[in-house]
């Protein structure tokens, strides 16, 4: 895809004025990072707050919301006013099409989806598809998307939309920020607390500038959402959980809501329910290395005889752990906490230890 | 006297006489962004010209250090291993990777002088 071919946020200019180094992502151009870097980007939002364009993101609204049942495992038709919920999108093999968060705003019929970048076109097609007859799908690409995560977060945005701060975890509610009409939710992808904010794109860089004029803030690019993700232990969709990966060998059973598990009543419920109780070949888990090298995706972990038994799907380094630090797939008898294993790195074997995830503990506002 | 060359591949050497000291280019270290890790060739390891020579990632990719001409290694930087950031802080000083004892001095004459480098990087 050529540059030209790339499309852009409503937050393009500032990310250049602002110094982003941009990259093609998901077919946008992006800021991977900013002149503070990659680790300062990171530390900074998990010391006080740093501020995501995810604009590239798919939002879109479903009139009759749960008809998504059809295409979820999760529980969406109990999912209470006022109230966000992950899911994930599951074809007919019970394979993950994608994972997203959806929100059932107070009042509202409509439930307000938001999806991954790269997978949004594909996905909006199949649930309008899936769902035709039952419900009607609107895609919102006239809406931007902002991330503002970290533990001032709460502190910062309250200053711009009075009471918003009593928000606990994956709660959501429309509310005005810096006199912009917003959707705004208590989550994010970071591991901190934090909010994520939907606007209208016209009113975007404003509600940016206004948040970014907070002395706490740091603009933060996607070479530290990642970084800060992996700590957390999060799935990134394509690398982590695809087409190729089922809900229960992902570790996402938790998704699943629990009238759903009775009923079997979403794609490929028998077999995913037989993987529930019988267990699966292989499992995602984490990966600490004993030495300082990094292991990236694609780095294939044995055992210590040297028996391929399994593959890195998201490798780094760990700025606040100042470690490398992995998730993966490995043969199911690999994946208890503390199993020795090497990963190949440029041909030699480098030991490793299946570690439980996160590798830094979430620190999210909760209700209670 | 010394004398710097550079590559392609956004390495630098400086020769003194018979030695040359290697390592990547401030426009390499800028490009990859803050250095985590570093790993350097042993002492004595013969390596030919475009060899694979040492190892540099950052927080957001691995790539190679390759030797800009062949020769034996006579020192590897081990302060970076210990401290991979110095690549970020003085990438054409402290930052240095390895030192060799030339092969060919021949081989010099493929690689870019400063002015040409700076005019290679400003195309880029």
């Amino acid at each position: 895809m050529t540059d030209s071919a790339l499309r852009k946020t409503p937050l393009h200019a500032l990310h250049l004025e602002l110094g982003g180094k941009m990259v093609p992502f998901a077919g946008y151009e992006m800021p991977v990072q900013y002149p503070a870097g990659v680790l300062k980007e990171h530390l900074h939002t998990r010391e006080k707050a740093g501020l995501f364009d995810v604009s590239h993101m798919g939002q879109a609204f479903l009139s009759q919301g749960g008809a998504l049942e059809r295409v979820t495992p999760a529980d969406v038709k109990g999912l209470k006013e006022g109230m966000q919920r992950y899911g994930l999108l599951l074809n007919d093999e019970g394979t993950i099409k994608d994972d997203f968060m959806f929100s059932h705003l107070a009042g509202e019929s409509d439930l307000y989806l938001v999806v991954n970048a790269g997978t949004k076109e594909g996905d909006f097609a199949y649930i309008a598809e899936k769902l035709k007859g039952a419900a009607t799908l609107t895609p919102r690409p006239d809406r931007a998307l902002l991330a503002l995560q970290g533990p001032m977060a709460g502190a910062v945005l309250e200053r711009h939309s009075p009471g918003i701060d009593k928000l606990t975890f994956m709660k959501v509610v429309r509310a005005t920020i810096a006199g912009a009409p917003a959707i705004v939710s208590r989550s994010g992808y970071t591991g901190e607390d934090g909010f994520e904010i939907s606007i209208e794109a016209k009113d975007a860089e404003r509600v940016a500038r206004a948040l970014l004029g907070e002395p706490e803030v740091l603009p933060t690019g996607l070479g530290a959402r990642d970084s800060l993700r992996l700590e957390a232990g999060l799935c990134l969709y394509s690398h982590d959980i695809d087409e190729t990966t089922e809900p229960v060998e992902a570790n996402l059973v938790w998704s699943i809501g629990k009238r759903r598990k009775m009923d079997k009543d979403f794609p490929a419920a028998e077999k995913i329910m037989d993987r529930v109780l019988n267990g699966t070949a292989r499992k995602r888990v984490g990966i600490r290395t004993e030495g300082k090298a990094p292991a990236r995706d694609g780095t294939e972990i044995a055992d210590k005889s040297g028996r391929i038994i399994g593959q890195i799907t998201s490798g780094g380094f760990g700025p606040s752990l100042g470690a490398p630090v992995a998730m993966g797939y490995v043969e199911s008898a690999f994946a208890g906490d503390g199993s020795e294993i090497d990963l190949i790195v440029r041909g030699k074997p480098m030991p490793a230890r299946v570690a439980p995830m996160p590798f830094v503990p979430h620190r999210y506002k909760r209700a209670t | 006297m010394s004398e710097t060359r550079y590559t392609d591949q956004h390495e630098w050497v400086r020769i003194d006489g018979d030695q040359a000291t290697v390592g990547i280019t401030k426009y390499a270290a800028e490009q990859l962004g803050d250095v985590v890790f570093v790993e350097v060739p042993e002492t004595g390891r013969k390596i030919g010209a475009g060899g694979e020579a040492a190892v540099v990632e950052s927080v957001k990719a691995a790539s190679e250090v390759y030797a800009p001409i062949g020769g034996e290694v006579t020192a590897g930087n081990e302060a970076l291993t210990a401290d991979p950031a110095k690549v970020n802080a003085d990438p054409e000083g402290e930052g240095w990777f390895f030192k060799l004892k030339i092969a060919d001095k021949g081989e010099l004459a493929k690689l870019m002088t400063q002015t040409q480098y700076d005019a290679f990087v400003k195309g880029l």
